[in-house]
């Protein structure tokens, strides 16, 4: 992998190029860094929403990610798989913040970050649904959803105590939202239940709901489909790129079910041992016969094998 | 995948959600007072609103938003002698006037020992505001400026009255101590139920999920620490002015902090309603075991067998409602009505 010398160059750029600017400008000195990788169908040119550069992490002995690299352009649908302990859930967590890499940065939109800040992510256009579930148990799932736009609310408790001011107005908007987000999700029966009373592959599907009402530019899954049936899968997948294609999500995924991953994905990156060891479509990943020895003849043991 | 059809909602009860308060409140304005005797208002109304209300405070904090507080006890002392200098040293300042400045005095408070909650939790946070409950009662014993210099440092809460209309009898005393009650439960209510109340919740279920979707996590924190120890604060205030009538800080001691928070488990953590049925409980319930063990045993059953039994059968029942039902006398009422109301709709 060529931890590239242009890292100095993006430094200028993030420095100068503050979080107003950046928004506007093609920012064409980043358009190298998509050279890195240079498969893939759908736009080429664009400057990649999200890019890893170098990123180290590890816990006491154990590396979690090794010199990691992965760019990710506006609208894909971009894989990470790899077997457990590979450290995809670390990348999720480097890059919504929630670990701090040692070493390497994070640009989102090409603004450079050591550590994303996590309490502004949402307001970054970035969302994430968790490994296991990270559902508010105690709400309703209309409130779990409206719960995803918490980060637009302006009004202060009293004008909500009072009811007046911006409040109703507000909440008129993110309970409409809301249930938007549930009829597209097929999840309307469901609305006035508690969250932690569903059935697992329900909750699974609210936290796809809770992370795309924000209508975020980047959403971050991670194993949204880990225990489901093959036909919740599918499903799921299909809300997947529904999400996609209806809000022009850019989205990262991670995924054990290589049939799945597949069918779904622009791009694959495959991790092991918290290196990558691959980049690329998902007919090239199939046939890389380091990815077979690492994962692909693995999973079809331990995986319930469906579609490889 | 199987459609999901709510099989739950069938039961629901037909009324509206507003008719059971209003209809409360509607008896316990105009019929409890023509009613009730005196020993009612004094041993049993009074304390019940002013816990009940604590429980409502603690409850935002502690149900709600999930910070663990063993500090209530200081809050309501906060109050009552916050609202006790407010009322001897500011001219002219009415009784409410120096109650809701005792209420925004127990906030800042509240804030200062609720600082701890944003790096520790649970046990830990709970250890924490031990602080505040051994600091505040030491520093209302140690300067006596908080009691007027009075020797004993007991004094005498001032005479009630609003705009002029004295409210000095065990009715009139019912009477303030409800509406301050019922207006701040309302607002509480509304609370819960409002935005910020709904970050409570998603702070108390995943911290890091809460953070992420961009709740303040900090400031949310702080609030529920603010406006937590503002009703607790106001609940002291009742407990001095309008049950006790005399303002010490020895009624405010850990024991009282521990009683709020049984309020809350036994009633139901997270339910307005709840801090109300934990508290009828705690205070009905030693009248209740007095009565028996004398009418068991006779004159074997002092108090000092009442208080010790009382602590028995009263941890008992906290373990049997933490193993059996961890949601409180509140949601055993549900249930239990939810079986009636099916019965008598299928006869
Ligand atoms: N918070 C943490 N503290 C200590 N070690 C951690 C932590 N998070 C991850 N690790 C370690 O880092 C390595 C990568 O873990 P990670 O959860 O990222 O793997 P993964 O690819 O998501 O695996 P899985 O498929 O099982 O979810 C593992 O060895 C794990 O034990
Ligand atoms: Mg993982």
């Amino acid at each position: 992998m060529p931890l590239a010398s242009y890292a100095l160059g993006m430094m200028d750029a993030s420095v100068y190029a503050p979080e107003v600017f950046a928004r506007g400008l093609p920012l064409t000195p980043q358009s190298s860094v998509v050279g890195v990788v240079p498969t893939g169908s759908i736009a080429d040119a664009a400057a990649p929403l999200l890019v890893l550069q170098g990123i180290g992490l590890s816990f006491g002995g154990v590396v979690a990610l090794a010199d990691i690299e992965l760019s990710v352009r506006p609208g894909e649908i971009r894989a990470i798989i790899g077997p457990n302990g590979a450290g995809k859930s670390s990348l999720i967590n480097v890059i919504s913040g929630v670990y701090r890499p040692d070493r390497g940065h994070v640009l989102l939109d090409g603004i450079r970050y050591d550590q994303v800040p996590t309490q502004r992510l949402a307001h970054l256009g970035v969302a994430r649904t968790f490994q296991n579930l990270a559902l508010f148990k105690g709400l309703s799932v209309l409130d779990n959803v409206a719960s995803g736009l918490a980060y637009k609310v302006r009004s202060n408790f009293a004008g909500q105590v009072l009811g007046i001011g911006r409040s109703p107005g507000e909440q008129r908007d993110s309970l409409s939202r809301a249930d938007h987000i549930l009829e597209f999700l097929d999840l309307t029966a469901v609305r006035d239940r508690l969250a932690g009373t569903l059935p697992y592959g329900l909750q699974k599907r609210v936290e796809l709901a809770r992370a795309l009402v924000a209508e975020p530019r980047l959403l971050l899954l991670d194993e949204p489909m880990a225990g489901m049936t093959a036909s919740e899968k599918s499903e799921m997948a299909s809300f997947v790129r529904a999400a996609r294609d209806r809000f022009a999500t850019t989205v990262v995924l991670i995924e054990h079910d290589v049939g799945v991953v597949m069918g779904l994905s622009d791009r694959i990156a495959v991790l092991d041992y918290g290196r990558k060891i691959a980049d690329a479509t998902p007919d090239e990943v199939r046939n890389d016969q380091r990815v077979i020895d690492a994962y692909l003849g693995v999973a079809s043991d331990n995986e319930d094998g469906a579609g490889i | 995948m199987a459609v999901i059809t709510s099989d739950l909602t069938s039961a629901a009860p037909v009324l509206p959600k507003w008719i059971a308060p209003v209809l409360l409140l509607a008896f316990a304005y105009g019929v409890v007072p023509l009613i009730g005797s005196s020993y009612l208002f004094e041993a049993i109304l009074l304390p019940f609103l002013a816990l009940g209300l604590a429980g409502v405070g603690l409850n935002i904090l502690t149900g709600y938003a999930g910070q663990v507080s063993l500090g209530s006890a200081a809050f309501m002392a906060t109050g009552a002698f916050a609202a006790y200098n407010f009322n001897l040293r500011v001219e002219g300042l009415p009784l409410i006037g120096s109650i809701v400045l005792a209420g925004i005095v127990a906030s800042a408070i509240g804030i200062v020992f609720g600082l701890p909650s944003l790096r520790l939790k649970g046990f830990y946070l709970a250890v924490s505001t031990l602080a505040a409950q051994f600091f505040v009662q030491w520093a209302l014993t140690k300067f006596s400026w908080f009691s007027n210099d009075s020797a004993s440092g007991v004094i005498d809460a001032p005479r009630l009255s609003i705009g002029g209309v004295a409210l000095d009898g065990a009715v009139g005393r019912y009477l303030f101590a409800l509406t301050i009650v019922s207006i701040l439960t309302f607002l509480a209510h509304r609370l819960v139920t409002s935005q910020t109340g709904r970050n409570f919740i998603a702070i108390r279920d995943n911290e890091t999920a809460a953070r992420i979707i961009g709740i303040p996590v900090l400031k949310t924190k702080l609030l529920a620490f603010a406006i937590s120890s503002f009703i607790i604060g106001v609940a002291g205030v009742i407990w001095a002015f309008a049950y006790l009538r005399t303002v010490e800080p020895d009624g405010f001691d850990l024991d009282r902090s521990f009683q709020i928070l049984f309020i809350i488990i036994i009633g139901g953590l997270a339910s307005i309603r709840g801090a109300f049925f934990g508290a009828a409980l705690i205070v009905v319930f030693p009248l209740g075991l007095s009565r028996l063990g004398g009418f068991l045993l006779g004159d074997v059953f002092d108090s000092g067998v009442l208080d010790m039994s009382q602590r028995i059968v009263l941890g008992a029942l906290i373990i049997l409602f933490l193993i059996l039902e961890p949601d409180g006398l509140v949601a055993l009422w549900d249930r239990v009505r939810r079986r009636l109301l099916l019965a008598w709709q299928s006869t």
